[in-house]
């Protein structure tokens, strides 16, 4: 791949659109081919390619002692893997679904999250940890959960959430290659999401920790992630013709958690609105929301609003349109957000 | 089609579901209806002598290793003692089967099979103190870190053992539990897992009669926890937990089974936990005192002591100097447990990430600086009173 050379014309002509699931396989594919350290341990991750495909191919290309179907027990999954790293392995574990992953919590909080604190960083675990997360894809009971806040609440884990394709490879090769255990949220309703990417193109392998701006603006900021970017992206593009310039701050890392981006953002619109599916109560908007008031209060000219989640277990995928922030919803925070004081 | 469509009744037969066919035989995996016993028994004869000595040796030591860490919980010198008194023939036999390269899995009461396999009591007892959660590098000494979240350990010890054996190294796990941790989620877990992928795993039970204060009977309704083993396709083995001899031969078996590629093995040793669950329980509230006697009787260290003596391989000065090397282990443990561990709160932050954050780095100079004030305080003799 040393196309270093290749002018931006050539590289946007080369470009087809990739899905955002195509992109995470790539990200795999390419790490198990650098490193033979990396293995990818799963339910149906082999033969299958894993329920939403993104393992696909790599058992027939790197064989199934590096790309293995398990038993189905996640805590045993991810157990495995910490004996696995502290044999200098360095597993990629695909939990199926966000609520799938609640087995293996404990073997998350109480090992992979403290080892190298507890073995005085005599034993750090490089453990990638993919979990499916998110709801919008009509899925039944237990299939959209947004579990977070949990991971964020965890010291010791880093959880990482893209929104874009190319930041899907980007994120993942970063989290692979990271000497400490990466929670990789992957949006599930955005797997199918397309962008102009070619895996055969040098891409940027951003460095965990960064949030980035994806629409400049000067009213107000809308500090969101994930699924909920492209929502964000829509509000921001629809309240042009309320006269709202908004910007969009795509958060990325969640742990760690880019203060300075944000505190910049707001500070420059001296508004702020966070954006997520997870529930408001409990949820990192609360954390986002005070980090921001903490570093931004002399610049604000409304209190900072969340739209989130409802503070209610995921309802059925026949009622799951009322209970997902959407542009409306967030359109009308915007709203909230004390302009008469302007005048 | 319906069954009016079939050519007549008379022809048609029931048959089994297609697919099944029995996975593994189940009779080979099936553990002795008794404990199994050496010392006593004609199988004595065949112990190398220099072996029982070892044994013997490792038994009084770690007898007193018991006694002493327990004394450190009254002196204060130890948070909590969780004593493996009654069982030391399981702690050392574990320890003493591995080969160098070979990794143990200990829980929070096996901190003795660390010392037996070579660690220094201190190293393993910093968890207990206080100042520091694992007191050694697991990788140095093939040690996990001492596991308190029952049974959570295993699964690491199947994992490891499996990438192990995928990277071509001739090495085996041995993962400690005891009979309470047989009941939990990871304990099935890493059971099935090593028997799928026939990982060079031995799982120790130590049945010592008691979860804290739920006896056995209240814990499990299978036959024998060794029984266990055979619903995940790995031979059971059922010995007597305070036969040195008998824990030692048992496991070397599933050692070398494991080591010449023929997988896992669940191994039961039946003993009693002498002392409370720790130093903070008392086990006059859920066990009488004739059950502790009846255990007294069928004490590690005695079965094995009185053996040698009969066989006339032990006599009173051997038994001195067994002691005397014992003394020497306690005393220096004592001495340097006396010595106040020197700890800097900054390093409260050192090992969360490999790169600290933004946000420890801004927790850790506030902490800074409350300790710049604190010493600051203690530097002045009206300890702050002029603010």
């Amino acid at each position: 791949m040393t196309t270093a050379a290749a002018t931006a014309g050539e590289r946007k002509a080369k470009a087809k659109p990739a899905t955002m699931a195509q992109a995470l396989g790539r990200a795999l594919r390419d790490s198990m081919a650098d490193d033979p350290m990396v293995h990818v341990l799963g339910e149906d991750v082999g033969t299958l390619g894993g329920v939403f495909r993104i393992t696909d191919g790599l058992a027939k290309e790197f064989g199934d002692e590096r790309c293995t179907d398990t038993p189905l027990a996640e805590a045993g999954i991810l157990g495995a893997a910490v004996g696995m790293a502290m044999y200098g392995l360095r597993p990629v574990v695909e939990m199926q679904f966000d609520a799938f992953a609640y087995p293996a919590f404990e073997q998350l909080f109480s090992h992979v999250a403290k080892m190298r604190n507890r073995t005085g960083g005599a034993m750090p675990l490089p453990i990638t940890v993919r979990v499916p997360y998110g709801g919008g894809i009509g899925g039944v009971e237990h299939h959209s959960d947004s579990s977070e806040a949990y991971y964020m609440a965890t010291p010791g884990l880093h959880v990482v959430t893209p929104a874009t394709v190319e930041d899907a490879y980007g994120l993942l090769r970063a989290s692979i290659a990271s000497d400490d255990p990466v929670v990789f949220l992957e949006p599930k309703r955005l797997y199918w999401s397309k962008a102009d990417w070619s895996p055969e193109q040098p891409t940027v392998v951003e460095p965990i920790g960064r949030a980035v701006v994806r629409r400049p603006g000067r009213s107000a900021t809308l500090i969101t992630y994930g699924p909920s970017l492209p929502v964000c992206m829509e509000a921001a593009q629809a309240a042009v013709e309320e006269g709202w310039d908004l910007e969009v701050v795509d958060l990325r890392s969640l742990v760690p958690f880019d203060d300075e981006t944000v505190a910049a953002s707001v500070r420059r619109t001296g508004r702020a609105v966070v954006v997520h599916e997870s529930t408001g109560f409990g949820g990192p908007g609360g954390e986002i929301a005070a980090r921001i008031t903490e570093r931004c209060f002399h610049y604000l000219e409304a209190p900072v609003l969340r739209v989130a989640g409802f503070d209610i277990p995921y309802p059925p995928p026949m009622q799951e349109r009322h209970h997902l922030p959407g542009v409306d919803r967030v359109l009308d925070a915007v709203a909230r957000l004390q302009w008469e004081a302007d005048n | 089609m319906t069954v009016q469509e079939l050519p007549g009744a008379a022809a048609y037969r029931p048959t089994p579901p297609p697919a099944w066919k029995p996975l593994t035989d189940p009779a080979p995996l099936l553990p002795d209806p008794e404990p199994y016993r050496v010392l006593g028994t004609d199988a004595v004869a065949d112990v190398d002598p220099e072996l029982l000595l070892r044994l013997h040796a490792e038994l009084v030591r770690g007898r007193r290793y018991n006694a002493q860490a327990t004394a450190l919980t009254k002196q204060g010198r130890l948070a909590v003692y969780p004593s493996s008194t009654g069982q030391e023939a399981c702690e050392i036999a574990a320890a003493l089967v591995l080969e160098e390269r070979d990794w143990l899995f200990p829980s929070y009461r096996d901190t003795l099979a660390a010392v037996a396999r070579g660690l220094d009591p201190v190293e393993a007892l910093t968890l207990l103190r206080g100042d520091r959660h694992t007191g050694y590098d697991p990788r140095a000494h093939r040690i996990a870190p001492l596991c308190t979240p029952l049974a959570t350990q295993l699964p690491h010890a199947v994992g490891l053992a499996h990438a192990a054996r995928l990277r071509g190294d001739d090495v085996v796990a041995l993962a400690m539990v005891g009979d309470g941790g047989t009941s939990e989620g990871d304990f099935h877990e890493a059971l099935n897992f090593a028997a799928v992928w026939r990982a060079p795993v031995v799982f120790l039970v130590q049945n010592n009669g008691f979860a804290i204060s739920v006896p056995l009977a209240k814990q499990t309704a299978a036959p024998s926890l060794a029984h266990k083993a055979v619903g995940y396709g790995m031979p059971g083995r059922l010995v007597d937990g305070n036969d040195a001899a008998a824990v030692h031969q048992v496991l070397s078996e599933a050692v070398e089974r494991a080591r010449s590629g023929g997988g896992p093995t669940l191994v039961e040793a039946v003993t009693y936990r002498m002392d409370a669950h720790t130093n903070a329980d008392d086990a006059t509230r859920y066990r009488g005192d004739s059950e502790v006697e009846a255990w007294r009787d069928h004490d590690p260290v005695q079965l094995m002591e009185r053996e040698l003596i009969a066989r006339g391989l032990l006599d009173d000065e051997g038994v001195e100097e067994a002691r005397a090397a014992a003394e020497r282990m306690a005393a220096s443990l004592r001495e340097r447990m006396n010595a106040d561990p020197v700890l800097d709160p900054m390093d409260l932050f050192t090992h969360v990430y490999a790169e600290q954050t933004t946000q420890l780095r801004e927790q850790a100079d506030r902490l800074r600086e409350e300790l710049a004030a604190e010493n600051d305080q203690h530097g002045t003799d009206d300890g702050g009173a002029g603010r």
